[in-house]
C-alpha cells in the first residue's frame, strides 16, 4: 500500500556543500578579541610565544594542549586576571573591540565586567542562590529588589539552572551539587552581562551527566556570548567548540575550525597531541 | 599527514586494535584476491570444480567483512579515534564493503564458469581473460596501495579503471556482432557479458577502494571529482 501523504523530507542539493556551519573559516567571523604578538614571562620562563589569533564573536573557541602549554595562561591573559601574579611581564598587545586591554586607560574592574570568568572549581559565596546571582548587580548599585529579581530567574534560566533552584533561592548556595554550583557560578558570571566568557576547565570536576548539561548550556550561550574554554578533555573541545586552538610549550601551533581539526590537521604535532601519540 | 610513520600511540593496546583491523583488512583482501583469480581460471579453464568452489567460498568473505564492521564498531565506541586514526577506520569500513562486492562479483563469475562450461567452450574468451588480468591486477595494486598508504599507486589504479571501462564496452559490441551472426548462441554470449560486467564492476570497485585511500592519506575526499583534480588534491602537501 502506498501511503501518499507521508512527509519525505526533501534536500536541496545545490545547499549542501559548505553550508554547514561547521565548516566555517575564520575570516568570516566577526571578531571579539584579537591577540598580536603576545609575550608572556612568569619571572624569566617565558610561557607564552609571540602569540597572535583572533576570537570569533558569539562562538566558542577551545584552547587545548598539554599540562603547562599555557593554555590557562592565555586565557587568564584576556581578563587580566594574571595581574594577580607577582613577577609577571607581558608584552603585546590584546584587542577587545579594538581596545588594547593591556592600555593604562583601562579599568581593570570593568574590563572584568565585559569579560567574565567561570573556574575549574565551582565557587559560589557563601550566600542564599539569590544573593550569589544577584551580587554582580549589587556592586555595581542595583538595589531594585524586584528589577533584581528579573535578571536573577533571566540569568538563572539562561544557565538552565531555574527549574533546578526556584523553589529554593534562599538556601545556601552550598548545598548545591557540585554540578548546580558550576552553572549557579556561570548565571553569577552572566547576571552582569559580560561580552566574553572565560571557561577555565568548567567540567572537570563534575560527574559525566552535569557535564552533558554544561556542554549543552554552552551550546545555548554562544547566541549570547563569546566563550573561551579551556579544557582537558579533547572530546569536550571537539563537542562544544566552533574553532579550536592548540597549544604546545606556549607556543601556538594550530588554530582552525573545529571538524577540520579533529579530522584532518595541518599540523603534526595536532595530529600527534589528538591521536594520543604525544609523549 | 602524508607521513605513513606516525608514532606509536601512548596506549598501545590503541596501537594493536588498529594494527588488528587493519591486518584482517588485508587478509580479506588477499582471500578475495584469490577468489577473483581462481573465478578467472575457472572461467579461461572451464573448470566446473574451481568455479563452484569460488561460489561455496564466498561466506568467508563475507564473515570477514562481519568480523571488520564489528572490530570499527568497538573502536569507534571505545576510542574516539580523531585524525588519522579516524579517517582509517572510516577508510576501512568503506574499504570492505567495496572488497565483499568484489567477492559477490568473483562469486557470480564462478558461477557463469560453470554454467559456460556446460554450454561447451570455444575460444572466444581472449579479450574476457584480458580484462580479467586487467581487473585482478587493479585489485592487487588497490590492495597493495592499502597497505602501504601510496597515494600515487592509488592515482594509478584509478587511471586503469578509464581502461577496463572501454575494454567492457570493446568486448560488449563484440559480443553485439557475435549475437547476430549466430543468435543460436546468444544465452551462452550473454553469460559472457554477464562476466564481462562483474569484471568491468570490479574495477569500478578497486577504483572506490583507491578514493578512501587518497582521503585516508590526504583527508580530503576526491570521489565524484574529475581525474585532473583527484590529481591535484592527492599530490598537493595540504
Amino acid at each position: 500500500m502506498h501511503e501518499n501523504n507521508t512527509n519525505i523530507p526533501t534536500v536541496d542539493v545545490s545547499a549542501l556543500q559548505g553550508s554547514s556551519a561547521s565548516t566555517g573559516s575564520l575570516d568570516d567571523e566577526a571578531i571579539a578579541l584579537q591577540v598580536k604578538d603576545l609575550d608572556f614571562y612568569y619571572g624569566s620562563s617565558k610561557a607564552l610565544k609571540n602569540i597572535n589569533m583572533v576570537i570569533p564573536q558569539k562562538r566558542v573557541t577551545a584552547f587545548i594542549g598539554p599540562s603547562g602549554c599555557g593554555k590557562s595562561t592565555l586565557l587568564r591573559c584576556f581578563n587580566r586576571m594574571n595581574d594577580l601574579i607577582d613577577d609577571i611581564h607581558i608584552d603585546g598587545e590584546i584587542l577587545l573591540q579594538g581596545q588594547n586591554i593591556y592600555d593604562k586607560a583601562i579599568n581593570v574592574a570593568s574590563l572584568r565586567r565585559r569579560v567574565g570568568m567561570v573556574f575549574q572549581k565551582p565557587n559560589p559565596f557563601p550566600k542564599s542562590v539569590f544573593e550569589n546571582v544577584a551580587y554582580g548587580l549589587r556592586i555595581q548599585g542595583m538595589n531594585d529588589r524586584r528589577r533584581l529579581a528579573e535578571v536573577v530567574e533571566k540569568s538563572l534560566k539562561d544557565a538552565a539552572l531555574w527549574d533546578e533552584v526556584k523553589d529554593r533561592l534562599d538556601d545556601n548556595a552550598l548545598g548545591l551539587s557540585g554540578g548546580q554550583q558550576q552553572r549557579l557560578v556561570i548565571a553569577r558570571a552572566i547576571a552582569i552581562e559580560p561580552e566574553v566568557l572565560l571557561l577555565d576547565e568548567p567540567a572537570s570536576a563534575l560527574d559525566p551527566i552535569s557535564t552533558l548539561k554544561l556542554e549543552e548550556l554552552i551550546y545555548e550561550l554562544k547566541s549570547s556570548y563569546t566563550i573561551i574554554i579551556v579544557t582537558h578533555n579533547m572530546q569536550q573541545a571537539a563537542r562544544v567548540s566552533d574553532y579550536c586552538t592548540f597549544l604546545l610549550l606556549g607556543e601556538l601551533i594550530e588554530m582552525a575550525n573545529t571538524n577540520t581539526l579533529f579530522t584532518n590537521p595541518q599540523q603534526k604535532q595536532t595530529e600527534d597531541y589528538i591521536t594520543g601519540r604525544y609523549g | 599527514m602524508n607521513d605513513t610513520t606516525l608514532p606509536h600511540h601512548i596506549s598501545q593496546q590503541f596501537d594493536a586494535d588498529l594494527e588488528e583491523v587493519r591486518n584482517n583488512v588485508l587478509a580479506m583482501g588477499g582471500l578475495v584476491e584469490q577468489q577473483l583469480a581462481d573465478a578467472l581460471t575457472a572461467l579461461t579453464e572451464n573448470d566446473v570444480r574451481l568455479g563452484e568452489s569460488v561460489v561455496t567460498n564466498d561466506y568467508k568473505v563475507n564473515a570477514l567483512e562481519v568480523t571488520i564492521d564489528e572490530e570499527c564498531n568497538r573502536i569507534l565506541a571505545l576510542r574516539q579515534p580523531t585524525a588519522i586514526d579516524l579517517r582509517l577506520i572510516v577508510a576501512i569500513i568503506k574499504t570492505i564493503t567495496d572488497l565483499e562486492r568484489i567477492g559477490d562479483e568473483a562469486e557470480k563469475i564462478g558461477h557463469l564458469a560453470v554454467q559456460l562450461a556446460y554450454q561447451g567452450s570455444n575460444d572466444k574468451f581472449s579479450a574476457l581473460a584480458h580484462l580479467g588480468e586487467h581487473a585482478r591486477k587493479m585489485v592487487h595494486e588497490a590492495l597493495d596501495a592499502f597497505a602501504r598508504l601510496d597515494v600515487e599507486q592509488a592515482i594509478h589504479v584509478v587511471k586503469e579503471d578509464l581502461k577496463t571501462d572501454r575494454e567492457y564496452e570493446a568486448i560488449s559490441r563484440q559480443l553485439i556482432t557475435f549475437m547476430m551472426e549466430d543468435p543460436r548462441s546468444i544465452s551462452r554470449f550473454l553469460n559472457v557479458m554477464w562476466a564481462a560486467r562483474s569484471l568491468e564492476r570490479i574495477g569500478d570497485h578497486a577504483r572506490n577502494i583507491c578514493e578512501y585511500i587518497i582521503y585516508l592519506v590526504k583527508g580530503k575526499d576526491v570521489r565524484h571529482t574529475s581525474l585532473e583534480q583527484m590529481e591535484q588534491t592527492a599530490r598537493n602537501p595540504h
